[in-house]
């Protein structure tokens, strides 16, 4: 792993969000380094999907903001910027690989069309270059070239998901954000899936805030932890802190809770 | 004799002065308030090319899907003085453009023609006439699907936001995947293209042979999707590119035949089945354009101007 | 300050609070100081129960102490001037800063992760470190053989190991970063005597090409071979 750079891609100042009376987050504070994995843990109701929408421009919070240092345009204020801009940033900047390939991936485009949609977005015009990307990304999540003209409801549940992983690394973004990304699969599925997220994420230099509720993905593919419970963070630090020598009482009980096979 | 006693007739049915419209209708049927409201929209939508502007659709006295919108755009803009021509398919006799110029007729009173030259007022489906349109003249479009993305997004608040934003990776999309399944951009009419860099959108269902005739084109041009109420325009002198790819460019459609009539080989042909054998023959789609020629070489072979 | 010096600890102190058991505090130990210089290996020495994996997995800063400081020479950039880097303090990135460029841990048993061959699991942190693939590779199979790990496991996840096999798969993971410090708990437990012999002698190479070493080793063979000096843990 490269070293740490000095200034944080992502930065979360105060954000809080309500629906209503509830507060789903209260007043976090979080920085992310370039190449830099963090993880968020907690159970359900804890606001870390919540959390995670907020940072990744699809929610705007109640209060406090979110800030991201951009390729091209310095540091912005994700909620002050345009909604315009703001989707621009969602394809070429970052990324977000959703629990569900359903709601990541075009079910009616052919996986390559799926893949190469945000070059295309983003104003690709040559047809070739296209496909030869989307090949070149297919191989990269270990999808069998030959497949580039297939439906996405003709792939396996996990291959869909490395579909969906694609499509997302296809602009090369620094940071990738994921919910719950191995949730919905088997678990032989699972590992293969976490394999490919450990090694894309080293390879690429790409910073990543996962969202699992899976102690084990946790540690496999974050290098700091957050624990989450009723919409506070309860503990924070290295993964093998949290997880080794966690302090805070909620902390102690996830970690005594995990169940070994 | 009896040619051109037909000939006279069909002269009066295509080329007619102006008279008085009849009683009991406001001029061009729909009354003046609402014409208002068809203007503002008209305005606002050549103020941005491109740009679908909601309008308050009335009834008209024909159903969804025969060209309400294209008979309100016209009725907005006709005066006393204009000169109507009615064209579908690229011929001036057939029962739609037969029924609408009827419709102008007794409601406005206008002159009509079925020459492209003569006329301030072409309202068409599917075709732009192959003679070249000049400035001052107006062309309105009759079309049933104005938004470009329908077929891809459903949604029609997504649509917008998409046009807001100027976000058509979707439609490049949708080229890709039919040359990935067909080798070629299968789209031949409607085929989408991009008013003065900025807004994407429908031709209406002429065919892609057309859509070089939009660019840059001396007449104003204006489309009106009656089921949908929407209206937009392209500006005269406006640029509209036909969507493609880099490597995969735009391409008109071109036949090994020529028109059996006029000879032509630059303009849009049908292909008529003439028997029950199969033999076909490949005609002018427009009408107009392949009478001129036809009248021209015979002009050219008597030069005495009488029919041979 | 000395310049040799790897690392410096205060006044360390650890007490775990376990709250699933109605908040019990469990003292380990408390004001402890250690120094170890570079070319030293220092063995934590005494009895069993008494908290040395403790102390070393504070030294680590995989356990959190309760008080006091862990201060390891790191040098930011490779061939950058060494600074002092209290874990203690420091934030989680310049801990795995740390981690990452001067300080290793070779821990008692292997942490297998599914699917990953024994040739990628060792050559791994040198990839990370920015070293090609290939090279990597190549370095990684010299620790092996000299391991005596036969080249047809290579290939093989080292899920289905012996014990020994794994901590020998262990310990190439780690040396072959070359830190400068390096954490030893129990590296030769498993092993038998040819290849805790190889153990020793690789352990010895590294304290000769200037590192600190700081170890438990229960074998008092294996700690008379190795130890420059004994750190004794009040229990």
């Amino acid at each position: 792993m490269m070293p740490f750079q000095s200034s944080p891609l992502l930065v979360a100042e105060n954000l809080s969000h309500r629906f209503g009376d509830f507060t789903a987050c209260d007043n976090i504070n979080l920085q992310l380094y370039p190449g830099e994995v963090l993880g968020i843990v907690g159970e359900s109701g804890s606001g870390k999907s919540t959390l995670l929408n907020c940072l990744a421009g699809h929610l705007a919070p109640s209060a406090g903001q979110v800030l991201f240092s951009t390729r091209d345009e310095g540091v912005v204020d994700l909620y002050r910027i345009s909604e315009a801009r703001r989707r621009l940033l969602s394809r070429t900047d970052w990324g977000f690989v959703h629990q569900s390939a359903r709601d990541g991936l075009r079910a009616k485009v052919s996986a390559g069309a799926n893949v190469g949609e945000r070059l295309m977005a983003v104003g690709a015009r040559n047809y070739g270059q296209i496909r030869g990307e989307a090949m070149h990304w297919l191989e990269r999540v270990e999808i069998d070239t030959a497949r580039i003209d297939d439906l996405p409801r003709n792939f396996s549940g996990g291959m869909q998901q490395r579909l969906q992983i694609a499509r997302n690394l296809v602009t090369k973004p620094r940071l990738i954000f994921m919910d719950e990304p191995t949730a919905s699969l088997d678990v032989s599925v699972q590992a293969r899936l976490l394999d490919l997220l450990r090694q894309l994420v080293s390879q690429l230099h790409v910073a990543a805030v996962i969202v699992t509720h899976d102690l084990a993905v946790a540690r496999l593919l974050a290098h700091r932890l957050m624990v989450m419970r009723q919409g506070q963070v309860v503990e924070q630090g290295l993964t093998d802190q949290v997880l080794d020598d966690p302090q805070h009482p909620y902390t102690q009980l996830l970690a005594s809770s995990v169940l070994q096979a | 004799m009896m040619e051109s006693v037909i000939e006279q007739q069909q002269q009066q049915q295509y080329q007619q002065a102006a008279v008085e419209p009849e009683a009991g209708y406001n001029f061009a049927f729909l009354d003046e308030q609402t014409k208002r409201m068809i203007r503002r929209s008209i305005l606002k939508a050549v103020a941005i090319p491109g740009y679908q502007v909601p309008f308050g659709g009335r009834e008209m006295p024909l159903p969804y899907g025969w060209g309400t919108g294209g008979i309100q755009v016209t009725a907005a803009v006709l005066g006393r003085d204009d000169v109507l021509k009615v064209i579908d398919q690229g011929s001036d006799d057939t029962t739609n453009a037969v029924n609408i110029r009827r419709f102008f007729r007794r409601t406005a009173g206008v002159a009509t023609t079925e020459r492209t030259a003569d006329a301030t007022l072409i309202q068409t489906r599917h075709r732009i006439p192959e003679t070249p349109l000049s400035s001052g003249q107006i062309m309105i479009y009759q079309v049933p699907v104005p938004e470009p993305l329908r077929w891809l997004e459903p949604s029609e608040q997504q649509t917008r936001k998409l046009h807001a934003m100027a976000d058509y990776g979707l439609m490049s999309v949708g080229l890709y995947e039919d040359i990935a399944r067909l080798g070629k951009i299968a789209t031949s009419y409607d085929y989408p293209v991009v008013v003065n860099n900025r807004y994407m959108m429908r031709p209406s269902p002429i065919p892609k042979f057309d859509n070089p005739k939009l660019d840059r084109s001396p007449a104003l041009q204006l489309f009106g999707a009656g089921r949908e109420k929407r209206i937009y325009a392209v500006p005269p002198y406006t640029s509209v590119k036909s969507l493609d790819f880099e490597d995969y460019p735009f391409e008109i459609e071109s036949w090994e035949h020529s028109c059996s009539l006029c000879g032509s080989d630059a303009s849009f042909l049908d292909e008529l089945i003439v028997d029950d054998h199969g033999a076909r023959m490949y005609v002018c789609s427009d009408s107009d354009y392949c009478r001129q020629r036809v009248a021209a070489q015979s002009a050219q072979s008597t030069p005495s101007g009488e029919p041979s | 300050m000395n310049q040799s010096r790897r690392i410096e600890v205060r006044q360390l102190s650890k007490t775990f609070t376990l709250h699933m058991q109605g908040g019990l505090h469990m003292p380990i130990f408390s004001g402890v100081d250690m120094d170890v210089d570079a070319g030293e290996c220092v063995v934590i020495h005494a009895p069993s129960g008494a908290g040395k994996s403790t102390l070393l997995r504070c030294l680590y800063a995989n356990y959190r102490a309760s008080s006091g400081s862990v201060k390891i020479r790191h040098a930011a950039q490779h061939g950058e001037a060494l600074e002092w880097v209290d874990l203690v303090s420091a934030s989680p990135q310049q801990v795995h800063a740390v981690r990452n460029g001067t300080l290793g841990f070779v821990t008692q048993f292997l942490r297998v992760i599914p699917r990953i061959s024994t040739l990628d699991l060792v050559a791994e942190p040198l990839i990370n470190q920015g070293m090609d693939a290939g090279a990597a590779q190549e370095q990684a199979k010299t620790w092996l053989s000299r391991l005596k790990i036969p080249a047809r496991l290579w290939q093989v996840p080292p899920a289905t190991f012996s014990g020994g096999e794994q901590q020998r798969v262990n310990i190439a993971r780690t040396l072959i970063s070359d830190f400068p410090v390096l954490l030893l708990d129990e590296p030769t437990a498993s092993l038998d005597e040819g290849n805790r012999d190889t153990v020793i002698t690789m352990i010895g190479e590294a304290r000769e090409r200037g590192a600190a070493v700081v170890g438990i080793f229960h074998d008092e063979y294996v700690r008379r071979a190795l130890a420059t000096r004994l750190f004794p843990l009040p229990a």
